[in-house]
């Protein structure tokens, strides 16, 4: 009775209009008998922490696409720390060069999922690397 | 500081913590409750019910802003289905009330209903509560998408809206019970499809052969347009009729016990439950009783009595 869910909270900053990989994790999450609040297309990084608070999500994935990583995620990051609230495990997934990672990771990334990773591997390491809140 | 005491100075995080803690069953949850109870009362809670498609999200998102524009804070819960294979859900009502997401006057709140039939989450009327107790003016409850009979909404909500489309079905489906006995407020959302007159004029009437349940209120059937920003000061407009009605009528009265009934029944099912159950899983009764049963030494009335006698002294032959 008292075995907490995982709670994450999937989304797309920006401008980038192709939800098909967020979609897939989304349900893959979902399949792995996690909460996902799933929310969409064109999130603010600010509406982003919003939302992730309200829910008291555990982590949060978001994919990028477009390019506009470097500025994106670490603004998330910078608003999670804003709000005392980084302790939301913070990941992200999509067309982001290899050369990038480091940069993200420094800024608060806990982990980059490139094209080709699988499910499985997602899933996999949210399980190992997030606790839902004790 | 407790949870509760940040809840009520208007901590979001509090909240959004303690709203965890009812939904994952945790115990330290129910002092909290206690110490918000008598904070609770003042929100005005309004439940938006209807099938799949109807645009419940979509026609939320407009009634919150249009409340925002009156000055009042909202409190959304929004419930979706837990998967029955795997315990996971995806919870996606927020997507159509993104705008709201960084505004401070609103704190919507995605539950999965975790198992619980009847279209909202065994953690709904507490969670409304802690965002009656946290200030909230407006507590707007979305449940899933229901067919017939998930109609425990009626009695979380002081005004339920029952929302529609156009076209899911012919006139025999207007005539089934459930959800169309429940509403004060009919909606025909995407009123812009063809049979949208059709359907209005269905739905009213079956509403005039309904038998009055509550002869001062008689539930007007209106159309929105929901993506496209129609009929929601109408909409808003009879909320507030309905809601004028209930205190001027004394009818209120009545909605309030119910819920105090139905809220304190729930919680004596579940305490009574786990007293018992609790009790008898855990000494490896419950393990004897089943393979009992299963040899047919035993049947299920027969092994309650027992459980019972021996707990509460009660029954016996």
């Amino acid at each position: 009775m008292a075995d907490r869910k995982l709670r994450v909270l999937v989304g797309k900053p920006g401008l980038d209009g192709h939800d098909r990989g967020a979609k897939i994790i989304a349900r893959a999450f979902r399949d792995a008998g996690f909460e996902v609040i799933y929310t969409g297309l064109h999130q603010t990084p600010e509406q982003i922490v919003s939302a992730a608070i309200q829910e008291d999500v555990d982590c949060i994935g978001l994919s990028i696409l477009s390019g506009a990583h470097n500025t994106l995620l670490p603004r998330v990051s910078d608003i999670l720390k804003e709000k005392k609230a980084d302790d939301i495990v913070f990941f992200a997934g999509g067309v982001i060069p290899a050369d990038d990672i480091p940069g993200l990771k420094a800024a608060g990334v806990r982990e980059v999922f490139t094209p080709g990773t699988s499910t499985e591997d997602i899933v996999g390491w949210v399980r190992e690397n997030v606790r839902p809140r004790a | 500081m407790s949870l509760a005491e940040k809840v009520l100075q208007g901590e979001i995080r509090a909240a959004a913590r303690l709203m965890r803690d009812i939904d994952d069953g945790l115990k330290s949850a129910i002092a909290e409750l206690k110490q918000l109870y008598p904070k609770t009362g003042n929100a005005f809670i309004v439940g938006i019910t209807g099938p799949p498609g109807a645009g419940k999200s979509t026609l939320v998102d407009q009634v919150t802003a249009a409340y925002r524009s009156r000055g009042k804070r909202v409190g959304i819960v929004a419930v979706d289905p837990t998967s029955p294979f795997t315990g996971g859900a995806i919870l996606g009502d927020r997507i159509r009330m993104n705008r709201h997401a960084d505004d401070d006057g609103v704190f919507i709140r995605s539950l999965a209903t975790r198992g619980h039939l009847g279209g909202i989450s065994r953690s709904t009327g507490d969670v409304v509560n802690v965002m009656d107790a946290m200030g909230m003016d407006v507590v707007i409850i979305e449940t899933v998408g229901v067919g017939q009979d998930e109609i425990d909404i009626v009695r979380m909500a002081h005004t339920t809206v029952v929302v529609m489309v156009p076209g899911l079905g012919d006139d025999i489906q207007a005539i089934k019970a459930g959800i169309l006995e429940i509403g004060d407020l009919f909606v025909v959302n995407k009123a812009d499809r063809d049979d949208a007159d059709r359907t209005v004029r269905d739905l009213a009437i079956m509403l005039e052969m309904n038998p009055d349940k509550d002869r001062g209120w008689r539930p007007k059937v209106l159309k929105t347009e929901a993506s496209r920003n129609r009929g929601i000061e109408e909409l808003v407009a009879e909320l507030e009729a309905h809601r004028e009605y209930l205190h001027s009528s004394g009818t209120i009265a009545r909605v309030l016990e119910e819920k105090s009934a139905s809220l304190f029944m729930d919680v004596l099912k579940e305490r009574l439950f786990e007293e018992v159950y609790g009790h008898i899983h855990v000494n490896g009764r419950f393990r004897a009783i089943m393979e009992e049963m299963m040899a047919r030494r035993t049947d299920p009335y027969t092994a309650v009595e027992e459980i019972l006698a021996e707990r509460f002294g009660i029954g016996g032959s």
